[in-house]
């Protein structure tokens, strides 16, 4: 019954348990019950993605309906990449969460928070699963709302603002995404991924095909936070509980991109959206200027968290630049970012997590000689921060080498310094931070590391950062495959 | 408005009736329009409809705030639930056919429960979006 209905449990266990969150009182329990159940879809998302390392293709009819008609649960070596990466990371942030948000946020309203933080992940696997178009938008939804509220619980009122602006721009965009299936239910009569990939090359040329198009992919690029469509990010992202940024940082963003991936590739077909429409023309200028222009902002940052929000805008910018390549090698390293930086953007948020818990704010100024106070927690940024710059043994090198690799395939030689200029710049944000905590003096030396419950997750992502720098074959045994899959030349 | 004595009696008259009529809205909804939402929809509209009569002091104590999260909380249980007995009974998440031995009967069954699930939570979530509103204007009520 359970390798049966192994594709499911994923999104059933943490829909379920989020109910049962909020039947429990205020206090641990509930996160404890998350935490058990964000480990339940740890080890099922590996067993899976075993599974599919193998060469299979899972389906699963939902309720019993046989695709295309009903909704189906397709599982391959791209959607088992990013249900191990949103499983990983929930595995590590849900732990965390405890200590961080009872601290933050006190313990009254915890079983709201842990079903909402339930939600999220019910939300965040669906789409990574299922293989029906509109499916995606009501997990889309499901996921999007429960963020909106989890940022909307950060203790500074500007949190309130934050969550709607980014409650209008989400909105906005899944409200794109929903016309661009209408629009292609309406010439196909099919919602089912497959089927749609199918029966879309008879209808390429037709002006409702590029109506769907376009409205799927800048709904998306708004859910992706792709420049210019990011600006509901910083600030999102700022307020929010420190678990709650790692847990957006590392998964919300990457499904977008994965379902951006999945639209372009495997549902419109490479053919379509480079050759029929422009698509490399929109993204790569984008994603050039975007990297470039927000890691200067990220520079100029007073706050760290601000700082790295920026940075994961510009990061953005790396994975969609691989999309816009339109190659197999492109599409791999896009893939590979997608899950190399939510472990390196999970790892640094949990260490500010780890740092705001003692030092109460993000402000730079206030980090002075914080690297002596609190070593253990300080070591996990500077290393997790050297992933994203980039740095050999890191998995932060080995997607960006990837990355230059497609380029140079290409020859797009000014897109390989690009990739460079942006590592450099973020040796300068990352450096400052190392500057102020290591090397200016603080008021006192005394220790105050991070409680462990908060420094093993921590560490749990940071080492992965340099487990999956060195060993690559599971990540990017999974990205080729998932590039092959999906079908990455025009 | 407890001093319109038109309104009271009328209220007190209708709102059996518009919590029957939703119960059939959801019975009668496997084979026409309506269903969970639209039934859970009016089955609140009966208790607001009490709270703008006789006020909201008057409906919290019939409806209390914590007693409808817990059906909020269940209702999504018991939609989940009927989901997850599909998978016990062989079948697949949500796959009704297995409930009952005639999978006519199972689906008959299981499109049922899954709306009443749908009923509890609709219902008991309007209401405490309700009172979260109306409870805004008037802090001393709270």
């Amino acid at each position: 019954m359970i390798a049966h209905n192994l594709v499911a449990l994923p999104v059933v266990l943490p829909l379920l348990a989020a109910a049962v969150a909020v039947l429990l009182p205020p206090g641990r329990k509930p996160w404890l019950l998350a935490t058990g159940i964000a480990w339940l879809v740890f080890a099922a998302s590996l067993a899976l993605a075993l599974r599919a390392l193998g060469g299979e293709v899972l389906s699963y009819p939902m309720g019993g309906w046989e695709p295309p008609w009903g909704i189906e649960y397709r599982l391959d070596a791209a959607n088992a990449l990013l249900m191990v990466l949103i499983g990983a990371v929930a595995a590590a942030v849900f732990p965390f969460a405890g200590p961080s948000v009872k601290r933050e946020l006190g313990e009254e309203k915890s079983p709201l928070f842990y079903a909402a933080l339930l939600l999220f992940l019910a939300g965040q696997l669906g789409i990574a699963v299922t293989g029906d178009a509109f499916n995606v938008f009501v997990f889309l939804e499901i996921s999007s709302l429960a963020s909106y509220t989890l940022v909307a619980s950060g203790k500074d009122r500007k949190a309130l603002t934050a969550a709607f602006s980014y409650l209008i721009i989400g909105t906005v965009g899944a409200t794109f995404y929903l016309i661009g299936i209408g629009l292609l239910y309406a010439l196909t009569g099919t919602l089912n991924m497959a089927d749609l990939a199918a029966r879309i090359p008879e209808v390429a040329e037709t002006r409702a095909a590029h109506t769907a198009f376009a409205f799927i992919v800048v709904g998306l690029c708004m859910k992706i936070a792709l420049f210019p469509l990011h600006l509901w990010l910083p600030n999102a992202y700022t307020y929010a509980p420190s678990a709650v940024t790692a847990l957006l940082a590392a998964s919300s963003t990457k499904v977008a991109v994965y379902l951006l991936i999945r639209f372009v590739y495997g549902i419109f077909g490479a053919d379509f959206s480079y050759r029929e429409m422009p698509l490399a023309w929109l993204l790569i200028p984008l994603a050039v200027v975007g990297l470039l222009s927000t890691s200067l902002v990220a520079i100029g940052q007073n706050k760290v968290k601000r700082m790295l929000a920026y940075s994961s805008v510009a990061q953005i910018g790396y994975m969609v630049l691989g999309i816009g390549m339109a190659s197999s090698l492109g599409l791999a390293a896009a893939l590979l970012h997608v899950f190399n930086h939510a472990l390196m953007k999970g790892a640094l948020f949990m260490a500010l997590g780890a740092l705001v818990y003692r030092v109460g704010t993000s402000r730079l100024h206030q980090w002075r000689g914080i690297g002596r106070r609190m070593p253990w927690t300080m070591a996990a940024f500077v290393a997790a921060g050297l992933s994203l710059i980039g740095v050999p043994l890191t998995v932060g090198f080995v997607s960006k080498w990837y990355l230059v690799l497609a380029a140079i395939e290409l020859g797009f030689w000014p897109i390989v310094a690009v990739i460079v200029i942006g590592s450099l710049l973020a040796v300068i944000y990352i450096g400052r931070v190392i500057e102020v905590a290591w090397f200016e003096k603080g008021e006192s030396d005394e220790r105050c590391e991070a409680p462990l419950s908060l420094l093993i997750p921590t560490w749990v992502l940071v080492i992965a950062n340099f487990w999956f720098g060195i060993d690559t074959r599971l990540t990017v045994g999974l990205a080729e495959l998932a590039a092959q899959s999906l079908g990455g030349t025009p | 408005m407890s001093h319109h004595l038109i309104l009271r009696v009328v209220a007190k008259f209708l709102i059996p009736l518009i919590l029957v009529y939703g119960l059939y809205v959801h019975f009668h909804g496997e084979v026409s329009p309506g269903g969970g939402f639209q039934a859970g929809v009016l089955v609140a509209s009966a208790f607001i409809l009490h709270a703008l009569i006789f006020g909201l002091n008057k409906t919290r104590p019939i409806a209390r705030p914590g007693v409808l999260k817990a059906i909020a909380a269940g209702g999504v249980l018991l939609y989940g639930g009927t989901g997850v007995a599909g998978m016990l009974f062989g079948g697949e998440f949500l796959h009704y056919g297995v409930l009952a031995a005639d999978p006519v009967k199972g689906q008959h069954l299981g499109i049922i429960l899954i709306e009443l699930g749908v009923l509890f939570t609709v219902a008991s979530v309007m209401l405490l979006i309700f009172y979260a509103f109306a409870g805004r204007q008037k802090p001393e009520a709270q």
